[in-house]
């Protein structure tokens, strides 16, 4: 066909530049490497590894000089011998990939690649971690593991949850934890924090941050509206939450657990920009007669940061009510750059926990007397809003 | 001197069984079954009495025969019948029989079967139910309805017949073998509608455990309500998983008209009520049952759901049995190729 080309024009020219003559150019010897460029000089070979079944796998249709074929040939026909073999990868290699496709990838490679893909992701012991890993693969599937009586599932919620948070906590917002100290290593207590940041984003980033600080899960106590909510209540109770309501503070604080309240609840997560930083009124006190009831300490925690990830300065009364949901906030970017103001500003926080107040030491009738607990809940109250302005004086700016 | 039981709705298998074992229990002398239908099967030597329980017959029964414990099972959740049929049955039928029973003045003990299901199903209930709570969300219709009823009028006959010990058990969700409720019907469908973004906590009670729990009640005689579970909680994917079956996860909304559509196919198909309890679930507190009832179920949550998968019929998504133990897993296997 070559013959009848009137005007030469590109590769087509001169041989040696992909022409498709039967003889490669030089730069195309020179990117197979010094094997194929061997060959083409039909030199005796000297491949340090030659690789047997590849040869014998491999008849080959084509090659470019007489002796090659012939070799080929013999490797295909026979068993791969030391001195005839030797010849027959170096065809393979080219022919395999130019002329076969259809033979794909041998077993042996594919074994290679994904071991050495295991060592990647799961180290040194890949062994042992992949095996671990399909066993949990297999747990999830099969549903053969365990959640307690209030829908916790604590291997999710390591492996998953808070695996996904941690990064968020530690780049995104740099928590800083001070005071872990004062989270009790075991048993019950009850954490009573503040409340801000419109989508609560603070109750995550504690739940994270006391369980790297402690070894410990919060339990937080939620409202009913995030256990009406599908995917978010589905998520909470996975999470280790539960309704915030007396019957199940006690029962979990009870059972010895660390369980996390937010007292201020809507009125402090959706509380405007301008009022950031002012505590709101501690609900109705019902987290410290609990804690009475129970006997175990109120340790206070104090956030800071959160209030400024979703500066709310708006909020559309009506379409809340027709939701049926407490606020829809405006924020300076939320509806305005779409799902983009859904991604919080990136400012630092500073969690911490306070000395721990002991209930222990009130008398029977103690978390009846409605008195006794609006003044411990005050105490709560001052202690938290106190450390708030002290954290504030602190923090050199919002991004800092 | 034994006693002498009448047992309402022993056509059904539970109530046959029941009364089959507790005619066999030295405590007691004689077994009467009662029910509007002849019982399937054999009833050794239970005396069976053809009557309905909302006709005045069954005053002159307990009366004749000097009823000293009266065992109230028939109150089912649906069955035959369309839903007013039902409803008439567990709550005219137990009315009437509260009636026949306050003028029956050998009557010492009463013994009902009520349901979990009066603490309803709600994003608003806490964890775990005790025996003095009340639903969040007032059941308005369905088994619920009938249940909450029922335990009215329980209540009515426990103050009027203040020297009678009335003991009201509310058990879980049943499984077994053999038992049939709206529940099991569900797991039993070959791929298992889920209500999406809810994963309800779900407590079952073995069948052998509730038969052993209430001749328990009916032998030992304890005034009170009690809540009935195995241990432990299982979620509904948990549940489905474990069965093997594809689960598919259908807006809330949908799962309702999904069920109307499947009732009219005649696929049994989750109900109103039933797709809010498999949207939040319910978890029975036990510590009474323990305590003041005194019976230990044998069975978990968690077992008592494995003996009823091993019964059905496996799902496609079925995994063969693991050949190695987990644990450890790289020695056992290496030691193994060596082996």
């Amino acid at each position: 066909m070559a013959d009848a080309e009137v005007i030469p024009l590109g590769t087509r020219g001169r041989p040696g530049r992909g022409s498709g003559s039967r003889n490669p150019s030089s730069a195309a010897r020179s990117l197979a490497g010094p094997s194929a460029a061997r060959r083409t000089s039909a030199e005796p070979p000297s491949d340090p590894k030659p690789e047997h079944a590849d040869a014998a796998t491999e008849p080959t249709t084509e090659a470019s000089t007489e002796a090659a074929t012939e070799q080929a040939a013999q490797a295909g026909q026979t068993e791969p011998r030391e001195d005839a073999g030797t010849d027959a990868p170096r065809v393979d290699v080219r022919e395999s990939g130019a002329g076969a496709p259809g033979d794909g990838i041998p077993v042996s490679d594919w074994l290679a690649a994904f071991t050495s893909a295991a060592a990647e992701v799961f180290g040194d012991r890949y062994e042992q971690r992949l095996a671990e890993f399909l066993a949990f693969l297999r747990r999830r599937v099969t549903g053969d593991y365990a959640v307690d009586e209030y829908g916790f599932d604590a291997e999710v919620t390591e492996r998953f949850l808070l695996a996904a948070l941690r990064p968020i906590a530690q780049k995104w917002f740099r928590v800083e934890v001070r005071g872990a100290e004062n989270i009790p290593t075991d048993g019950g207590a009850l954490v009573v924090s503040n409340h801000s940041g419109t989508i609560p984003v603070d109750g995550l980033m504690t739940m994270v941050s006391v369980h790297d600080s402690t070894g410990r899960h919060l339990r937080p106590l939620g409202a009913d509206l995030v256990f009406k909510m599908p995917v978010v209540g589905e998520i909470a109770r996975k999470a280790g939450a539960t309704l915030a309501c007396n019957e199940d503070a006690e029962r979990m604080l009870r059972g010895g657990e660390l369980v996390g309240v937010w007292p201020e609840g809507f009125k402090g997560i959706g509380k405007p920009y301008s009022e950031r930083y002012r505590l709101q009124r501690f609900g109705r006190g019902g987290f410290v007669s609990a804690a009475m009831r129970t006997g175990v300490p109120i340790v206070p925690c104090s956030v800071v940061g959160a209030e400024e990830i979703y500066p709310l300065v708006g909020n559309v009364p009506s379409l809340a009510r027709l939701l049926g949901v407490p606020y829809i906030p405006i924020t300076p970017f939320f509806p305005l750059l779409g799902p983009l103001g859904l991604v919080p500003l990136p400012s630092k926080w500073l969690i911490e926990f306070g000395e721990p107040i002991r209930t222990d030491s009130y008398d029977e009738g103690a978390a009846d007397d409605p008195m006794l607990v609006f003044n411990v809940t005050d105490q709560v109250r001052e202690t938290v809003q106190q450390t708030l302005y002290t954290l504030l004086m602190q923090r050199r700016s919002v991004f800092a | 001197m034994g006693r002498v039981v009448l047992v309402t709705g022993v056509s059904s298998d539970l109530g046959g069984r029941f009364a089959r074992r507790l005619s066999s229990d030295p405590a007691v002398e004689r077994v009467i079954g009662v029910d509007v239908v002849p019982p399937p099967g054999d009833l050794g030597s239970v005396a069976f009495v053809r009557a309905d329980i909302r006709n005045p017959v069954i005053a002159k029964v307990i009366a004749g025969q000097e009823v000293d414990t009266v065992v109230h099972l028939s109150v089912r959740p649906g069955g035959t019948g369309g839903r007013s049929s039902v409803k008439e049955h567990n709550v005219i039928g137990t009315m009437q029989l509260l009636a026949a029973c306050q003028k029956a003045p050998s009557l010492e003990r009463l013994v009902v079967r009520s349901s979990a299901a009066v603490y309803g199903s709600s994003s608003r209930d806490p964890a775990m139910f005790t025996e003095d709570m009340a639903a969040k969300r007032m059941p308005r219709s369905g088994f619920a309805k009938d249940v909450l009823e029922v335990e009215g009028y329980v209540r009515g006959f426990a103050r009027r017949r203040p020297d009678v010990s009335v003991t009201m058990l509310r058990p879980a969700n049943l499984v077994g073998r053999r038992e049939r409720s709206p529940l099991l019907d569900y797991f039993r469908l070959p791929v298992v509608p889920t209500p999406l973004g809810f994963d309800a906590r779900l407590q079952f009670l073995d069948e052998e455990d509730f038969l052993s729990a209430l001749g328990h009640a009916t032998v030992g005689g304890v005034h009170g309500t009690f809540n009935l579970a195995g241990d432990g909680v299982l979620t509904l994917s948990q549940a489905v998983r474990r069965l093997g079956r594809p689960s598919l996860p259908v807006p809330t909304m949908a799962l309702g008209s999904l069920g109307g559509v499947l009732k009219q196919a005649g696929v049994p198909a989750p109900s109103r009520e039933l797709t809010e309890f498999l949207c939040f679930g319910r978890g029975l507190d036990t510590d009474r049952m323990r305590r003041v009832l005194g019976f230990e179920p044998r069975h978990t949550s968690e077992s008592a759901f494995a003996e009823f998968a091993a019964t059905v019929t496996p799902g496609v998504l079925t995994l063969p049995r693991p050949v190695t133990p987990v644990a450890g897993t790289v020695g056992t296997v290496g030691s193994g190729g060596h082996g």
